[in-house]
């Protein structure tokens, strides 16, 4: 089992979740997060004094899936996150040990 | 891009001067004077039926309209206090919001009380030229208002000029001493213990506000001398303007606004929209605060106050744009919400005074000062949250003096004469300045007692864990928004609004100084 994990810009999290349940996912763990990569930020005033933004609002998804179907996941999330401009984020996959189902009690790929 | 920035910088400068011009061309013509109001006459057939009843009737029917209209206007002065507490929560972080409503609460109340007690009368009693001694306690001194001048009989002589009964008087005039004490709180704010703000406030209005206020206005020695502050700007916004210079001094700054270096650094106020609903409310209650002062419902008077008052605030608020768009590059709202508020602290003395043009240019001064004022005192490492002693004590300061330099007799007649842009000379100018200096001096000092003593016995400033762990939970138990994240504990990361857009983690924090756990 995988979790496939996106950093994703927030106003595409829509069209990810569209994409991803017509192909079958059936659920998914939503959080709003900030981040930056290697694009720079920028210096704004406040009142005279400087600050710095360099922290931008990202969303993050972490879905669990069977080892086979984490590759089409994964393509899945890029197609419909990619704007083509800096900050699209980036995509995580990592292995997984075990999974419960808290209701019932159901372990591995049952609990998916 | 740097050529549509010039662009935008001349028809900025173009723009302004284009509005000083034809302001100051106003002046030079003749000011429209309005006509007299028409003359009524008795009926020469019926004289046998104009009975002294109907002269009674028609008298208190004035009393009666004067009343209300003075009533109304106190009760928008006493909504400013709203204006005040939303300002300020607005533009300090969520973590401190409840305690600076508490503040903004409570000392509405405690004013009340000690304005009752005694500081009515230290202000209105005759006495000396420096307080009040008669008819001290509880507003209690012989009075037959709303007889005036020569009729009135009682122990408030100063205030006799106003024909509305006693309580109406006290009323309208409390709402002005709450107003002085809640001026303190925003620049004190974020650092200063609830139980030092209450018992100082209590202090403030018992005592200092109502000396001050009898220098002024209750016949004492800066009226003898001919100084005049219509609604207040040395009496409630000067005054509360030193009292919070002293009491933001006394604290020092907040954790993390400076370091060492003397760079200043944002702590973002957590609620921008407050913030501009509280300075909507201020304008709003202003219209109580300054045609109110006339304290008669003086059809000639107040509109035309109400209009300078307006005037002021609007041209204020676009100059404070102006200037924060071409100092700081961009319209910094909390900037033009403070410019507003400097227009009206700097016309609230010469409101009643001067022309329309005049309360036009004294509001574009106030706008522009107002902006410098705040990047004046964050240099100097006096941290003020809310620009509070920008906004009140400096354009307090500059609308007092605005009084000398812009009078003009026809609009009061026989009180202040032609100021020094009128052809009255510098007389007038000196005496407002003997104002601005013996209150700059008084408040100043007695501040500083009152807010030594308080520190001495409990003192003023809350802990470092407490000022970083937010005032709302340590000083009230209570947290503003709980479905929010807001409440940071020792050993975890620090709320958004200091590790977020601020970006900098105050070294000593992170260095561990402040916790015995590494923060």
């Amino acid at each position: 089992m995988k979790m496939v994990e996106a950093i994703v810009k927030p106003f595409k999290l829509e069209e990810i979740k569209e994409a991803l349940s017509k192909s079958g996912v059936q659920g998914m763990t939503v959080e709003e997060v900030k981040g930056f990569g290697r694009q720079k930020g920028h210096t704004e005033l406040y009142r005279g004094a400087e600050y710095s933004v360099d922290f931008l609002p990202k969303v993050r998804i972490q879905i669990l899936t069977p080892d086979d179907k984490a590759a089409r996941i994964v393509e899945l999330i890029s197609e419909s996150a990619r704007t083509g401009k800096i900050g699209d984020g980036k995509i995580f996959v990592t292995p997984i040990d075990e999974v419960i189902r808290i209701r019932t009690g159901e372990k591995g790929e049952d609990a998916i | 891009m740097d050529l549509i920035k010039n662009l935008k910088v001349w028809f900025s400068i173009a723009a302004l001067s284009a509005i000083c011009f034809s302001a100051g061309w106003s002046f030079a013509q003749e000011p429209a004077v309005s006509p007299e109001p028409p003359k009524l006459e008795a009926p020469a057939a019926t004289p046998a039926q104009f009975t002294s009843e109907h002269v009674e009737q028609i008298a208190g029917a004035k009393v009666a309209l004067d009343t209300v209209w003075v009533l109304i206007a106190g009760m928008l002065v006493f909504f400013m206090s709203l204006g005040f507490a939303t300002v300020e929560s607005g533009l300090c972080r969520a973590k401190n919001t409840v305690t600076i409503l508490a503040k903004n609460f409570i000392v509405f109340s405690v004013a009340s009380i000690a304005f009752l007690v005694l500081g009515w009368g230290l202000m209105f009693g005759d006495g000396n030229p420096f307080f009040g001694t008669q008819g001290l306690w509880f507003v209690g001194g012989a009075d037959n208002s709303p007889a005036t001048a020569e009729v009135y009989k009682g122990v408030y002589s100063s205030i006799n000029w106003t024909g509305v009964p006693l309580w109406t008087k006290f009323f309208f005039q409390l709402v002005f001493a709450a107003t002085a004490a809640t001026i303190v709180s925003g620049a004190v704010a974020e650092r200063i213990k609830f139980s030092a703000f209450y018992i100082f406030s209590f202090m403030m209005v018992l005592l200092i506000y109502p000396v001050v206020g009898h220098w002024i206005w209750g016949g004492g020695w800066l009226a003898n001398l001919g100084m005049f502050d219509f609604a207040g700007s040395t009496v409630v916004h000067s005054t509360g303007g030193w009292a919070a210079l002293t009491g933001a001094l006394i604290l020092g700054p907040r954790i993390g606004k400076y370091s060492k270096d003397g760079k200043a650094h944002p702590l973002p106020g957590h609620s921008i929209a407050l913030a501009t609903i509280g300075v909507f409310i201020l304008w709003f209650g202003w219209f109580g605060f300054n045609p109110g002062s006339v304290m008669a419902a003086d059809a000639g008077a107040i509109g035309r106050i109400a209009v300078a008052t307006n005037t002021a605030a609007a041209a204020a608020a676009i100059s404070a744009s102006v200037t924060a768009w071409l100092l700081l590059g961009k319209p910094d709202l909390t900037m033009i919400l403070n410019g507003s508020l400097a227009g009206l602290v700097a016309i609230t003395a010469p409101c009643a005074f001067v022309s329309i043009p005049s309360s036009l240019v004294i509001g574009l001064l106030a706008g522009v000062l107002v902006v410098l004022a705040v990047l004046f005192f964050d240099k100097i490492k006096i941290d003020d949250p809310v620009g509070a002693i920008s906004v009140h004590l400096v354009c307090g300061i500059f609308g007092t003096l605005a009084v000398g330099l812009f009078a003009q007799d026809q609009f009061t007649p026989d009180t202040t004469g032609d100021g020094l842009f009128f052809g009255g000379g510098a007389g007038l100018f000196l005496s407002q300045l003997a104002g601005v200096l013996g209150v700059g001096v008084f408040v100043f000092l007695s501040s500083i007692v009152f807010w030594k003593i308080l520190d001495a016995i409990i003192g003023v400033r809350v802990s470092a864990e407490e000022e970083i762990e937010g005032l709302d939970i340590n000083e009230h138990g209570n947290v503003a928004y709980p479905d929010f994240v807001t409440v940071t504990t020792r050993g975890s990361t620090l709320s958004g609004a200091v590790s977020g857009a601020a970006g900098q983690v105050p070294a000593a924090v992170r260095a561990g100084e402040f916790s015995k756990e590494a923060v």
